[in-house]
């Protein structure tokens, strides 16, 4: 320090720009933060999260497909289990891994690592907060998305090059998750409740149309699946996979469009319950 | 455009009130810090001093009254008024996932320093930390009292201008204690501000040009250390003990000895100009306490007297 | 000032029994005591539990039972030795559930118990032997499968898909597929010095692998022969064969029936004994 303070030194500049109090326009600190601390971490355990759907894709596409045999596609042409499922199971990884980044995550470092307590005390604001780990966690899922459509590739289940647009797709997903995860885990207090997240995922990824169908179901039934996010985004993904793109596309992403939207909405207006309390 | 404060407070506080549902943190406190004032919260723990930093800070939003840190609300200027700032939590909240060098890298990161400033930088605040040696360590194999310098360091990366330190030495050895002293008061020395809580009045006394003593959410009284003892106590204090089963009922038999008598569980504390004089009388009344002591006043005898409770619970 | 502590006079004085007494009664019910304390630690979290052990058979059953059960009849009628498919999985979900709970039971808490929060210094430091910590821990834990899997059992009853009158011993037969799983772990668990992620490896390099290629889903035999070794080492494989034959009696051969029943046990014993020394080493450390 180069002499002492005076008291010139205690002005201060003020900026009036919108969300000036919760944005510092300095989410990049935290993500260069986050990609830090991926270096140091075990490094294994990222890699194992890409294994998840491939094992299922295997197991489901390869042994119970034997037993299932074809099954109709998006477009009422005959395809088979493996094909069927993958798109399926890739939603349903972007799903898991958004939320899991979004809710118990945050709650980890917020309330145990106490590592959000640390960067809230300098300039950063909570929204600088929320979009960089937001950030992160598209990132991880954009690469798992990459990893699975090549495996895809490998086992012959990709047959247009429109299956590649499968990837930034599975993103749009993650996004719509994480942006409502984040807000909706502001009204956590408890782990046990944290728990109550995966009351919610499990069902919807029984029951998502992801392994067989929806017109297994009885109308009213069908009905309630096709209000919930993820099974527009399975129906999305294997829409995308074969090419095959009807007026349903547009309200599938329309769908997940208006979800980050009121994802972002909640999660700003929650940002002070979530960050500063 | 410069924010023109009109008079020299940096902090201002008026009626400032926290409360979390019924329980009510902060109780309508007041006070206001000049630049380069090292100003002291003396309390009890769950006496509202971090609440009261952590409002201080924008991380933690007020009931009701007004709150400036140079002139700005933290809460609508939270990114601006933490520029400034240097927080030392209660806790040490580092980044476990990260180096020590690391720690203090990111943490410049957030405040959008460049690499330029912040490399130089964190070896100059390793150095002042004393952990030089251990930058490439990770942050889980530190002792306390390195990991406490670890946080003291980061909150310095930014060259705040006010630094808030909540119980900056708790639970550190008294080598450890005297080192960071000995840094605090550097800082002082180059104009930084020091806000800081503690519940020990050594350390109040060390570091504090003025503090107030809070109770409850609440200012019992305020001034600089010398004066509170001199206006709530007596010069000396004789403290006796006589066991304790008798410490309560041998109090009678001590009526008008000293200024003032204190019967605690552990002990009877005797108010008086004058410690040795005191314990004569003592024994001249055919009274023999196990153990006697003859001590200068503190700010222990401060809170006792202010609030009837004693400030290590 | 606090109060001075104040007894009526009628009232006996309280006394803790001798030292001799204690020392006795930790002796010979050491282990009970300290399955009552994980016990009451469960209990905290009592409606979690009971939600997951209803909600998930519900969902699975429901699922993969009844849903995509309407692909594999349609398809494969007779692929199960008669009965539907729902039939077929129910057993396999049953083990399964064991082992997937086995698996968050004795792995994060291990590690709480030595390291994280330290819960196990506590009980050491008081008249009870390690060895005890760990029997208690697992009776408690045995107490958690049997209840969940008793509640599985009875909505697999309740969809009709265990037609066997010998149905119900596919309960403790779950609950020893779950422990043939979970007490090796809880050995390898115990001797972790730090956790980096190693926890999160085993659910999905081992957990996830055996829940999806242990017979579970299809016939063991419907893998290429380069993937049903899996099976062949997995105890889920064993206890969901078993299982099988249980509910709907499912056709084995006596030799196989003997080999699930001795692998399940030999692997719950040797996981006891490896994770009593493990125990003894790092806690008399």
């Amino acid at each position: 320090m180069s002499g002492p303070l005076t008291i010139e030194d205690y002005q201060v500049e003020v900026q009036d720009r919108p969300f000036s109090a919760l944005y510092a326009r300095n989410a990049r600190a935290v993500i260069s933060r986050g990609l830090m601390a991926t270096k140091s971490s075990n490094w294994m355990v990222m890699v194992s999260g890409f294994f998840e759907p491939v094992l299922y894709l295997i197991s489901m596409g390869v042994g119970l497909g034997a037993l299932v045999g074809n099954v109709f596609g998006p477009n009422g042409q005959e395809i088979s289990y493996a094909a069927y499922i993958a798109p399926a199971l890739l939603a349903v990884s972007a799903m898991n891994g958004a939320v899991y980044d979004s809710t118990w995550n945050v709650f980890f470092k917020m309330n145990f690592a106490k590592l959000y307590q640390g960067m809230l005390y300098t300039s950063l604001g909570p929204l600088d907060v929320a979009i960089g780990e937001i950030f992160l966690a598209l990132l991880r899922g954009a690469m798992y998305a990459t990893g699975f459509t090549a495996v895809m590739g490998m086992m012959g289940l990709i047959t247009t090059p429109w299956a590649l647009l499968m990837i930034p797709a599975s993103v749009l997903i993650a996004f719509g998750f994480a942006s409502f995860g984040m807000g909706i885990t502001s009204f956590m207090k408890t782990f046990q409740q944290m728990d109550w997240i995966n009351f919610v995922m499990l069902p919807m990824f029984l029951f998502s149309a992801t392994f067989y169908p929806l017109s297994v179901y009885p109308e009213p039934i069908q009905w309630f699946i096709q209000a919930l996010p993820l099974w527009h985004g399975v129906e999305l993904l294997r829409q995308i996979s074969i090419g095959v793109f009807t007026a349903a596309t547009a309200i599938h992403i329309v769908y997940y469009l208006v979800m980050i939207l009121v994802g972002m909405v909640l999660t700003t207006t929650r940002l002070r319950k979530l960050f500063l309390k | 455009m410069p924010n023109q404060t009109n008079d020299n407070y940096v902090i201002s506080a008026h009626n400032l009130t926290k409360k979390y549902g019924d329980f009510t943190a902060v109780n309508d406190i007041s006070f206001d810090v000049p630049a380069g004032e090292s100003f002291g919260l003396l309390g009890p723990n769950g006496a509202g001093k971090s609440t009261t930093m952590k409002m201080i800070g924008g991380v933690s939003q007020r009931t009701s009254g007004d709150l400036t840190i140079m002139g700005l609300d933290p809460e609508e200027h939270g990114p601006e008024v933490r520029a400034h700032l240097g927080v030392v939590p209660q806790q040490d909240n580092l980044d476990e996932e990260l180096k020590v060098r690391d720690n203090l890298l990111v943490y410049g990161r957030y405040f959008g320093l460049p690499m330029s400033y912040l490399k130089p930088k964190a070896d100059e605040l390793l150095e002042f930390a004393q952990l030089t040696d251990k930058a490439k360590s990770k942050v889980d194999s530190l002792s306390g009292g390195m990991k406490r310098r670890l946080t003291i360091a980061r909150s310095l990366i930014n060259e705040p201008k006010i630094l808030l330190l909540d119980e900056p030495t708790t639970g550190l050895d008294p080598q450890a204690r005297h080192i960071l002293w000995d840094r605090l008061f550097r800082l002082k020395e180059s104009g930084v501000t020091l806000i800081l809580t503690t519940h020990y009045m050594d350390e109040a006394e060390q570091l504090c040009d003025r503090l107030v003593v809070v109770d409850k959410g609440q200012i019992m009284a305020e001034g600089s250390p010398s004066t509170l003892i001199r206006e709530h106590s007596t010069r000396e204090v004789l403290e006796l003990r006589f066991g304790s089963e008798r410490n309560t009922t041998v109090a009678a038999d001590l009526q008008g000895i000293g200024e003032r008598l204190e019967p605690l569980p552990d002990r009877v504390l005797i108010y008086t100009h004058d410690g040795e004089a005191a314990l004569e009388q003592v024994t001249a009344r055919g009274l023999h306490p196990i153990t006697s002591l003859v001590r200068r006043s503190s700010l222990e005898d401060v809170f006792l007297r202010l609030t009837g409770r004693s400030l290590i619970d | 000032m606090p109060a001075q502590q104040t007894r009526t006079t009628t009232a006996p004085p309280l006394r803790a029994h001798p030292p001799r007494v204690s020392a006795e009664r930790a002796r010979r019910f050491g282990s009970w005591y300290y399955a009552e304390h994980a016990l009451k630690v469960m209990n905290g979290y009592r409606w979690t539990l009971i939600a997951y052990s209803v909600g998930n058979p519900v969902m699975y059953l429901f699922a993969m039972g009844v849903g995509l059960a309407t692909l594999v009849d349609r398809n494969s009628p007779d692929a199960f030795g008669g009965v539907s498919y729902l039939a077929f999985i129910a057993p396999a979900l049953l083990s399964s559930a064991t082992i997937m709970t086995a698996a968050t039971e004795f792995t994060f808490p291990v590690m709480d118990g030595f390291k994280w929060r330290r819960v196990y210094y506590g009980p050491h430091a008081s008249p009870l032997a390690v060895h005890q910590i760990v029997n208690g821990y697992i009776i408690a834990i045995t107490l958690r499968l049997l209840l969940m899997t008793a509640i599985y059992f009875g909505i697999v009853a309740a969809f009709g898909a265990s037609p066997s009158p010998w149905g119900w011993v596919a309960v403790p037969v779950a609950v020893l597929c779950g422990l043939s799983f979970g007490l090796p772990l809880m050995a390898y668990a115990a001797s972790i010095k730090e956790e980096k992620g190693q926890f999160a490896l085993v659910m999905r390099f081992v957990v996830t692998p055996l829940f999806l290629f242990s017979g579970t889903f299809f016939p063991l035999d419907t893998l290429p022969i380069g993937l049903q070794w899996i099976g062949w080492i997995s105890p889920l494989w064993h206890g969901t064969e078993l299982g099988r034959l249980l509910t709907y009696g499912y056709q084995e051969p006596v030799w196989l029936v003997v080999i699930h029943v001795v692998y399940l046990i030999v692997l719950a014993i040797l996981g006891w004994r490896m994770a009593r020394k493990i125990y003894e080493k790092r806690l008399g450390a």
